[in-house]
């Protein structure tokens, strides 16, 4: 597993204790990523905070450590155009360090036009910013009465949403239930793995946003769409993909038993593959490396855990673009099915030639 | 190599011992007189006595120094000036208190800063100059002469003449994040370390370009010899110096190697006279090594600790070294 292994050793050490965690809230102009941010650093958790906020801010923000960004995304000088990182953060992260101690986490607030990689790439890319901080989860909050059309006209929007861990669909007081519905089914279709709340005015237990581990290889237990609950349509299919195939793209939507619709975005969409074979290493590697190499500017995110063949750890892995993290997690379990599951969100997927390459690393 | 290396002598017991009781930024002497940069508010001047000088109401972002005085910058948005007698006056604010990111001391006395993508000047006449770079300014350096300044930036580096009203700047094109910047003590090559673990370089009378690579860590400590002949670097399992003896500088060459460690060097000073590299590690060692024949002289024990600032005095014989835990200490020789 030559490649990926040596990604990682060029990442920063997976211990992770001592590192303060970052949260990232992104969300389109005024969808209510401030409010959300007072809210938190207002609520009673007895934790300090260092907020790093860009410089358009209008709303005013109540904490003493306060930075402003300028949102300064730079190309590394690797060949790849996806390969980006914010500059401003490794350079306000470094400045931060200085006073570790005077904070518990760090909170970046992006401005609504934000892609959200390059903020997540910077904590793969730099070695400074990875080795004393983690990236904890990208939150994105949206405007219930007004994503909608946002998803429409703003690839920004769409992108957010795609991106991210925790989502939370705000203002819902302005919406009917109906349109609430529906709404949620859009974002689904763009994203089934993040974990959605409704809110109003942002209010949410901050233990919902804060403390995720979404980017900690170890949490990445369970990759399985945080809808299935509410959708028996997946649960038995072993090769469960979140859309069926034969629609003519649009908006297009299932009606199952229960009321549930599902939309397919035209452009964004997930692929979730799933074998009970094991895998053959010397097959994997390579062609996952392959594959972000070459389709990486359309994968926003990435997540696996690994079966291989002979192997008694689990593998697990995540990726933003053509950046790979994986290690052996921890053995299988006797009572634990080695499943090997991967799964990818992006835009304009190869699904068939991801499909097809997975399949041809089955040992 | 042998699977154990003989002890190489050491000289760590010998130095004085400083708590000081935050991470080490930087070190200067003011004449004999030791002056920590710490993480935070303070500068540590250790001499016969210790005395804390409070310099910032936050974090110390960057310092320079002639050895007369030592220039701050801040997260308050502060310049700051401090002299030998501990007297620290404010140079300048930030109309926004933005971070005062870099700072640099000309060879005449001018001072420049940087916050976000602009650049000031304060003009040995006590004149303001700015300007406004493409991108955050990123490093900032004077040229030998003090005409001119270096300013690091996203793809590439400017000078400018902050005297020269009328002057274009000159630009150096080279596409990445240029973090950091020298200039070699003839005033003919001009160097930046990048976000990636690579040098870059510029000839400035013909702007030849130059890389310099193979490093496993961003390079974040550069030093140049005392007879400008060698340019050291951090970034590696070794001490690496390129050679900047001829008009073609490192280009086609390859560097030396020393002071080979399982740890990283992450701080380097070089001796201000003799061809001697102090070399700090990410595992706590400091040595001394002679670049003749990597001849090495332990400072200080490898502790686990990274070093995080080195600091030779005019003469060379005293080195301040300073730590991330805040473990400092200075060593006569």
């Amino acid at each position: 597993m030559s490649v990926l292994t040596e990604i990682q050793s060029s990442m920063p050490a997976p211990d992770s204790s001592s590192k303060i965690p970052v949260t990232v809230l992104t969300g389109y102009l005024g969808a209510g990523k401030t409010t959300l941010l007072n809210r938190i650093l207002s609520e009673p958790h007895g934790k300090k905070f260092a907020v790093i906020v860009n410089e358009f801010g209008e709303i005013g923000i109540d904490n003493d450590l306060v930075v402003n960004a300028d949102e300064e995304v730079f190309e590394m000088n690797n060949g790849c155009i996806c390969c980006t990182v914010r500059g401003d953060l490794v350079r306000i992260i470094d400045g931060l360090m200085r006073r570790k101690g005077k904070f518990d986490a760090i909170i970046v607030e992006t401005t609504g036009l934000a892609d959200p990689a390059p903020v997540a790439q910077t904590f793969f890319m730099d070695e400074a910013v990875g080795a004393r901080t983690k990236l904890d989860a990208v939150v994105t909050v949206a405007d219930a009465k007004w994503l909608a059309d946002r998803l429409k006209d703003a690839p920004e929007a769409k992108n957010q949403i795609a991106f991210a861990d925790v989502i939370l669909i705000n203002k819902t007081d302005l919406v009917t239930a109906e349109e609430l519905g529906e709404l949620e089914a859009r974002i689904r279709g763009l994203n089934p793995y993040a974990r959605l709340h409704r809110t109003q005015r942002a209010k949410i237990d901050i233990n919902e946003v804060l403390g995720r581990n979404a980017f900690d290889l170890d949490r990445i237990l369970d990759i399985e769409p945080s809808f299935l609950d509410s959708d028996d349509h997946h649960h038995d299919h072993d090769h469960d993909h979140h859309h069926d195939h034969d629609h003519e793209h649009g908006h297009h939507h299932h009606h199952h038993g229960n009321g549930l619709k599902h939309y397919h975005d035209e452009e964004m969409q997930s692929v979730s593959i799933k074998t009970d074979k094991p895998l053959n290493p010397d097959k994997f590697f390579p062609w996952i490396q392959d594959l972000v190499a070459k389709d990486g500017p359309s994968i926003l995110r990435c997540k696996g855990i690994l079966s291989f063949k002979d192997d008694p750890e689990r593998f697990v892995f995540q990726g933003v673009h053509m950046i790979l993290d994986g290690d052996h997690q921890r053995p299988w379990r006797a009572d634990e099915k080695r499943d090997s599951r991967i799964v990818f969100i992006g835009r304009n997927l190869p699904e068939d030639r991801i499909r097809q390459g997975f399949e041809s690393c089955i040992a | 190599m042998s699977d154990t290396p003989a002890p190489i002598p050491s000289l760590a017991d010998r130095a004085r011992r400083v708590n000081a009781g935050a991470p080490v930024v930087g070190v200067h002497f003011l004449g004999k007189t030791a002056v920590f940069v710490l993480g935070e508010e303070d500068l540590l001047f250790v001499a016969e006595a210790e005395r804390r000088v409070h310099v910032h109401a936050g974090a110390v972002l960057a310092s320079a120094s002639d050895g007369t005085r030592i220039i701050t910058g801040g997260d308050d948005g502060e310049v700051g000036e401090t002299g030998v007698d501990g007297e620290h006056r404010v140079i300048a604010t930030d109309d926004k208190k933005r971070w005062i990111d870099n700072v640099a001391l000309g060879p005449d006395g001018a001072i420049a800063w940087s916050s976000g993508k602009t650049a000031h000047v304060r003009t040995k006449k006590g004149e303001l100059r700015t300007f406004e770079a493409a991108s955050t300014v990123a490093g900032l350096c004077f040229l030998p002469k003090g005409f001119r300044l270096a300013i690091a930036h996203y793809n590439g580096a400017t000078l400018w003449f902050p005297n020269a009203a009328g002057a274009q700047p000159e630009r150096l094109e080279w596409k990445g994040s240029h973090l950091g910047v020298t200039v070699s003590p003839d005033g003919k090559f001009l160097i930046t370390s990048m976000q990636e673990p690579t040098l870059h370089g510029w000839r400035l009378v013909d702007a030849k370009h130059m890389r310099m690579s193979g490093y496993s860590a961003r390079v974040r400590s550069l030093s140049w010899s005392a007879d400008g002949e060698f340019l050291a670097t951090s970034g590696s399992e070794q001490l690496i110096l390129w050679p900047f003896d001829g008009k073609d500088g490192p280009m086609g060459r390859q560097p030396t190697i020393l002071a080979r460690a399982e740890s990283r060097v992450v701080v380097v000073a070089c001796h201000p006279r003799q061809p001697v590299v102090a070399a700090g590690y990410a595992d706590g060692a400091v040595r001394l090594v002679r670049v003749e024949d990597d001849a090495l002289i332990l400072a200080r024990e490898g502790d686990g600790q990274p070093v995080s600032a080195l600091g030779w005095d005019e003469t060379g014989q005293a080195l301040a070294f300073g730590t991330e835990s805040g473990d400092a200490g200075v060593l006569a020789l």
